[in-house]
């Protein structure tokens, strides 16, 4: 199937349209008189990256974590903790951001791949909500007011500046399309077949001689650096980190996004996490009461909206005019 | 915030055996109120195989519905009283109208779901009670401190949430191991599809266990307010605290939640306590100034991690259970 006959499946169109949007919103957004869109895209993007590499592991490798914004927030503090002590070389802070993330996921995938079920997603929570405390508990970096940063990551390139919106706006869009393709490269490699058929039966693989657990917890942390990089991006487009990024609500949000977009699909993180901000802060806009709608609103997609957006949009008509999903 | 809930009456003090008592009997009422939180939580998975994120808001609900009734009689007592009733009529219907459809579903499903009902429901009570949350006085004979023995002076109300809770602990004991609604509950929870084949009327039982958690929730959360006030997201930390009693005690077991809740309830008041105090004993006074504080608010996890590690199935895993 051709790239433009593929447009003909509405899910796929509904994807090139994001990132139509996501593409030429710098250019677009202030002609319409619409400037402010140009940050809110370049969030929406940001939390799209973290959604991708929590479908890494959530879609493709049945492994529900209630923890990941844990490595937003880890990320973002490489950056707001090496700026407050005068470091601001991009590399320096990357380099932080990544090998922080990456420790903290080992350690973390370590002790609840042990586990399975109900049980993992109640550890999984259970160990981020341990660095949200220490991010509170440390007075040093403002505790719950968090940390302001007063210079953006300096990559000490002279064509290259952060400072400047559409450096770090494409920037922002070029880290997303690269967390995709590497997504695709995954889960489309031997090691994604592991992760998938351990998904559907671990038991089983590990029969066949694989041994799953390494792999799981390979996943876990590539998909941890992955978010990682999206906190120090995000440290980066807000100039401030506060332990809220990390907070239980953003990593309840995320799973949100991965689902409403449709699991294990590869741009169903990236839909969903626009859907669900675009919704989110219409109704915000609408009303300071927006959660007694936007809650109810959860969970009818829970309920009746399965397979999320993609699922809703591929759904094919049946005989009786009516719809399956 | 946790914080309010988990400390009573302390500063950083030199560690003597009044201090540590003290703060042992802190930990254990936050234990108390774990308990309460964990046993509705354990049952309602261990029966009806649902996680529901939605148990912290009703220990609010608890807090905001029988404060206000406690102000509208005047009686603390006669609140916590109609509470019950109250709670046990909106966890029912809380049961039947979200919750039903969702115990087909997988967890995610279920996680997801109930997330959206806690938005729902903080965002409720900030509607009807306000954004500042809800004051409740105690009456004066519950206020104020009673001599118990080496010297040590307790605040009454503390003594009385304690004695309340191991009460409720007896009482929830004998229903679940003596009495026949108890016995539909122990076949539930060990294989729902025969209990169903043999007659029992899944539904109900059900929504009878759900009602039940939600009053111990309700229970936990009122009893806890006059001493932190009711505001709204009050439950959510204590959820947590409660996920992680549930874990280490062992899923579907009261016997492991009461201990787990306990356990943790202490370890984690007096980490905070005392922490820094031990830590000095081979740190440099300012590393373990600033370690003591980040290292007691991770206590408790690390404690999770540590028996997770060689228990995947928590210390008490109920028999039976597949």
């Amino acid at each position: 199937m051709s790239a433009l006959a593929s447009l003909r499946n509405p899910a796929n169109a509904f994807t090139a349209l994001v990132l139509l949007v996501f593409a030429t919103g710098p250019v677009v957004m202030p002609l319409i008189g619409e400037p402010f869109y140009v940050i809110v895209f370049a969030r929406i993007m940001v939390w799209a990256i973290a959604a991708v590499s929590l479908n890494l592991i959530m879609g493709y490798g049945g492994m529900i974590s209630f923890g990941h914004a844990v490595y937003l927030g880890l990320g973002g503090y490489a950056v707001g903790i090496l700026a407050f002590h005068g470091v601001t070389s991009g590399w320096a802070q990357l380099a932080v951001a990544v090998g922080a993330s990456a420790a903290v996921a080992l350690v973390f995938g370590a002790i609840s791949l042990r586990t399975r079920g109900v049980y993992f997603i109640m550890i999984t929570l259970a160990l981020a909500q341990m660095i949200f405390f220490l991010a509170v508990s440390a007075e040093q970096y403002g505790s719950d007011d968090g940390l302001n940063i007063l210079s953006r990551s300096d990559f000490g390139l002279a064509f290259y500046d952060l400072n400047d919106q559409a450096t770090l706006y494409y920037t922002v869009f070029a880290v997303l399309l690269a967390s995709v393709g590497i997504s695709a490269r995954l889960v489309g490699s031997r090691f994604g077949a592991v992760l998938r058929a351990a998904k559907s039966n671990d038991t089983r693989v590990q029969a066949v001689g694989v041994a799953t657990y390494r792999y799981r917890l390979t996943a876990f942390v590539i998909a941890g650096v992955m978010c990682g990089i999206a906190g120090f991006l995000q440290a980066n487009l807000e100039s401030f980190v506060s332990p809220d990024m990390m907070s239980w609500p953003r990593a309840g949000e995320l799973i949100f996004m991965v689902v409403l977009g449709g699991m294990s699909t590869l741009f169903g993180p990236v839909t969903g996490a626009f859907v669900f901000l675009m919704v989110s802060d219409t109704l915000a806009e609408w009303t300071i009461h927006w959660h007694i709608i936007f809650g109810p609103l959860l969970v009818l997609v829970v309920l009746f909206a399965r397979g999320g957006i993609a699922g809703l949009l591929n759904r094919k008509p049946s005989p009786r005019g009516g719809a399956n999903g | 915030m946790p914080h309010a809930v988990r400390h009573g009456c302390m500063g950083i003090a030199p560690m003597d055996h009044v201090l540590l008592i003290e703060q042992f009997l802190n930990g254990f009422q936050l234990g108390i109120i774990l308990f309460l939180m964990a046993a509705g939580l354990t049952l309602v998975f261990g029966i009806m195989d649902l996680v529901n994120l939605a148990h912290g808001s009703l220990f609010m609900i608890g807090a905001f519905v029988g404060g206000t009734l406690a102000l509208l009689t005047g009686s603390f007592i006669l609140g916590v009283i109609l509470m019950v009733p109250a709670m046990l009529v909106i966890g029912i219907a809380i049961e039947m109208t979200a919750l039903r459809t969702l115990y087909a579903r997988d967890h995610l499903d279920q996680v997801l779901a109930t997330f959206g009902l806690i938005l729902f429901f903080n965002e409720a009570t900030r509607l009807i009670w306000g954004p500042e949350g809800l004051v409740v006085p105690l009456p004066h004979f519950l206020d104020g401190s009673v001599e118990i023995g080496l010297g040590i002076t307790y605040p009454v109300y503390r003594i009385v949430i304690i004695a309340v809770g191991l009460a409720v602990a007896l009482g929830l004991y004998i229903l679940v191991g003596r009495t026949r609604i108890g016995m539909l509950i122990r076949a539930g929870a060990s294989n729902r599809t025969m209990a169903g084949a043999l007659g029992v009327n899944i539904p109900k039982l059900f929504s009878i266990v759900f009602g039940i958690g939600a009053v111990l929730a309700g229970l936990a959360g009122l009893i806890i307010t006059p001493i932190t006030q009711a505001q709204i997201g009050m439950g959510e930390d204590v959820l947590i605290l409660a996920f992680v009693v549930i874990v280490i005690g062992g899923i579907g077991s009261i016997r492991g939640a009461f201990i787990a809740a306990i356990v943790t309830g202490v370890i984690d008041t007096m980490g905070r306590s005392f922490l820094d105090v031990l830590l000095l004993l081979f740190l440099p006074a300012n590393a373990a100034e600033s370690a003591g504080p980040a290292l007691s608010s991770m206590l408790i996890y690390i404690l999770m991690a540590a028996i997770l590690f060689f228990r995947p199935q928590g210390l008490f895993p109920p028999r039976g259970a597949q």
